[in-house]
């Protein structure tokens, strides 16, 4: 609108007074003014007026008959609502009660007789303003009203998206408990948790920069990737390196994703983090120990790929034991007074747990004491994944559609990598890829996963490291191992480990080979305690006997060649329901 | 008694500037009106009827100033206050001088208009 013209727009005024001769001379000096005037000789009329032609200003005589000016600005004002009219009193009145009463009834000001032109105009012009200024900010209020009602809508309909796309994952397990505002990704949150396809979990959770759906759209990358390369087997490494590259490509400046990264192995008794940024997590042993794991790298989306370390703290935790991560939000909670929850308050939470046995109903119920209740649409998000047996062998979803299209059934590949690509690259899901193109594999692949993995890592970390497994079984040990594992692969000149996989159909099913050797030492298979049944104590431990246990287990046999470096395993499948032939298989 | 004038001379110049050929109309108006008011004090006088006799005293007293007759304008406010406090006895001597003055008024007005 533009002021400048309304302020000079003729009025619409309405005047009531039962002196004819000082209706007439005001009327006249109105109209003389440019303004359209509406006269009534009692309050009654003045009301019945002000409802019918709704004026934009009104004068009223206090002292009429049949309804007053105090009753008549009564109920101007009440039909008058939202909208100012500015209401001012004719008088000669001089008590000072009397006027205190007209301003009560909702006068805004006076008018004393007699009448001065120039002061009328004066009054009418500063009440018009006002009342402009009014309007403008009532339009404002009802358009900022508005927008966020639009915003608002529009923020639902984004969320039942990114739902979709950033649903919860596994959150539900059992061994996970967490705490995230329904619209926390508008806040720049996310947590997701996969499980592994053989088994374990990944968690990540992360803080956008900024607020709104520009925080929230950040999310969206980060959950394809994490949910598709989790699913397929991808370790935390591999899909923080990718999640590292994507938003720093995607993201604008000075926006990035404070995360933590955790890989829990339920089978190993081993969790490992990574955290950027993220406050302080938390290592709580089932003894009480606790050990702070604070950031020790910067943000994703910041670094480039090769200068980006996604180098993971890794610990032996065995059941009980438990991880936690929060965002700032945690920290930031803060009371009545703007003091906030702070580091100290997540220390003295965890150190005195009260009657809390959980660690994060210690958590929780301390920031809850602390800001007097926590708000709707806070932006606290915490995680606690307590290590636990069942847990790695939760069901694992399988959103993936089978193809239409019949896979290949008859083939045999090799795949090998050698020298300092052992220890930069995974290929465990590309080998699990391979595998998925058969349909009747397709439903299989935490078998699948967990038999490549524990070929592949016992040729690696025994076969080519030639790292001895007992070493993990103590603390220390286990520091150890990690130390020496990484210094060896520095040095793998001349090594391999080969994977032969071959497939083939059997009626009902199909069988796949799996054959992994290595450029290692080997060992004396005749020893091996689990290999044989005269087993011989002093063996030299190929295989952690858990690890053979498992593979005999999911596998029709398993066979050892050459000097032990040149494993061989059977695995049969066999087409679900009654009389089934091959066709179905390719369905 | 008062050392006002039956006409204020600078404010029936502004009214006439104001009115332009609606003056005649408006002074009639206002003796049509103070005719009423007169009639409307007596007979609140007569039922002592005090409240209607401030109101009506009040009312006329604005009129009176706005057109310019602060004479009578102070009588006016002179028999408001009698009222407001009781003396019931000195409004009728106050009225018999609003009536003189009245009469005044109306002569000067009257010689004021074109007609």
């Amino acid at each position: 609108m533009d002021d400048a013209v309304a302020e000079h727009r003729p009025l619409r005024i309405l005047i009531a007074d039962d002196s004819d001769s000082d209706r007439l001379i005001l009327k006249t000096l109105l109209k003389r003014l440019g303004h359209e005037v509406l006269d009534a000789s009692n309050g009654l009329d003045a009301v019945s007026l002000f409802r019918q032609d709704a004026p934009d200003l009104v004068l009223l005589d206090a002292l009429m008959p049949v309804m007053d000016g105090m009753e008549a600005a009564r109920q101007i004002k009440s039909l008058a609502g939202e909208r100012l009219v500015p209401l001012i009193f004719l008088t000669s009145l001089s008590e000072a009660g009397a006027l205190a009463r007209c301003l009560e009834a909702g006068g805004d000001d006076f008018l004393e007789k007699p009448y001065n032109r120039t002061i009328i105009e004066a009054k009418i012009n500063a009440f018009n303003r006002m009342r402009l200024m009014h309007q403008a900010l009532s339009d404002q209020r009802d358009l900022i009203r508005e927008r966020n009602r639009q915003l608002t809508e529009e923020q639902e309909i984004a969320k039942r998206v990114f739902d979709n796309v950033a649903h919860s994952g596994c959150l539900d397990a059992s061994n996970i408990r967490y705490h995230a505002s329904p619209h926390s990704i508008f806040n720049g949150d996310v947590l997701f948790a996969s499980p592994r396809p053989a088994g374990g979990m990944l968690i990540f959770m992360g803080d956008f920069t900024g607020h709104g759906l520009p925080a929230a759209i950040g999310a969206m990358p980060v959950a394809e990737i994490f949910y598709g390369m989790a699913s397929k087997g991808f370790n935390g490494q591999d899909v923080l390196r990718e999640i590292n590259q994507k938003l720093r490509r995607i993201l604008p400046t000075g926006m990035f994703c404070c995360g933590a990264m955790i890989e829990a192995d339920f089978k190993r008794n081993q969790i490992q983090v990574w955290n950027g940024g993220l406050p302080d997590g938390w290592l709580i042993r089932s003894s009480g120990d606790r050990l702070a794991l604070p950031s020790q790298h910067l943000p994703l989306g910041i670094l480039v790929s090769d200068r980006f370390n996604a180098e993971f703290q890794r610990f032996g935790a065995g059941p009980g034991d438990c991880l936690m991560m929060m965002t700032d939000g945690f920290l930031e909670a803060a009371d009545s007074s703007g003091n906030v929850f702070g580091e100290q308050g997540v220390a003295d939470a965890l150190a005195h747990p009260g009657n809390c046995e959980h660690p994060f109903d210690a958590m929780m119920s301390a920031v809850y004491r602390f800001t007097g209740g926590v708000k709707d649409g806070d932006d606290l998000t915490l995680c606690c994944l307590e290590m636990s047996n069942q847990a790695g062998f939760s069901a694992l979803p399988d959103r993936a559609v089978p193809s239409s299209l019949a896979g290949p059934a008859e083939w045999r590949c090799s795949y090998e990598i050698r020298e300092q690509t052992l220890g930069e690259f995974n290929p465990l899901p590309l080998l699990l890829h391979i595998c998925m193109e058969v349909p009747g594999l397709r439903r299989r692949s935490g078998e699948i996963y967990t038999l490549l993995a524990e070929l592949y890592n016992n040729a690696l970390e025994h076969g080519v490291l030639e790292l001895p497994s007992e070493w993990k079984r103590s603390p220390e040990g286990f520091g150890r191992y990690y130390l020496e594992r990484k210094r060896r692969l520095g040095n793998v000149e001349g090594h391999y480990i080969r994977f032969t996989l071959h497939h083939s159909l059997k009626p009902g099913g199909g069988r796949l080979r799996v054959e992994c050797e290595d450029s290692g030492q080997g060992f004396d298979v005749q020893c091996h305690p689990g290999a044989t049944s005269g087993a011989h104590p002093e063996g030299r431990k190929r295989y952690a006997g858990r690890g053979l246990l498992l593979l005999k287990r999911l596998s029709e046999s398993v066979s050892f060649h050459e000097r032990g470096n040149h494993v061989e395993i059977v695995y049969d499948w066999h087409v679900s329901g009654a009389a089934a032939n091959p066709g179905d298989v390719a369905r | 008694m008062s050392d006002k004038p039956h006409l204020d001379e600078e404010a029936l110049a502004e009214l006439q500037d104001v009115m332009e050929d609606e003056f005649d109309v408006l002074i009639q108006t206002y003796l049509a009106d103070s005719r009423d008011r007169i009639r409307s004090l007596r007979e609140a006088l007569k039922a002592n009827d005090s409240d209607a006799f401030i109101k009506t005293a009040h009312s006329f007293k604005g009129s009176c100033v706005n057109i310019g007759a602060p004479r009578l304008g102070e009588l006016s406010l002179n028999a408001e206050m009698a009222g407001k406090e009781s003396r019931l006895e000195e409004a009728q001597a106050l009225l018999d001088a609003i009536d003189e003055e009245f009469r005044q008024v109306t002569q000067r007005l009257e010689s004021l208009l074109v007609g």
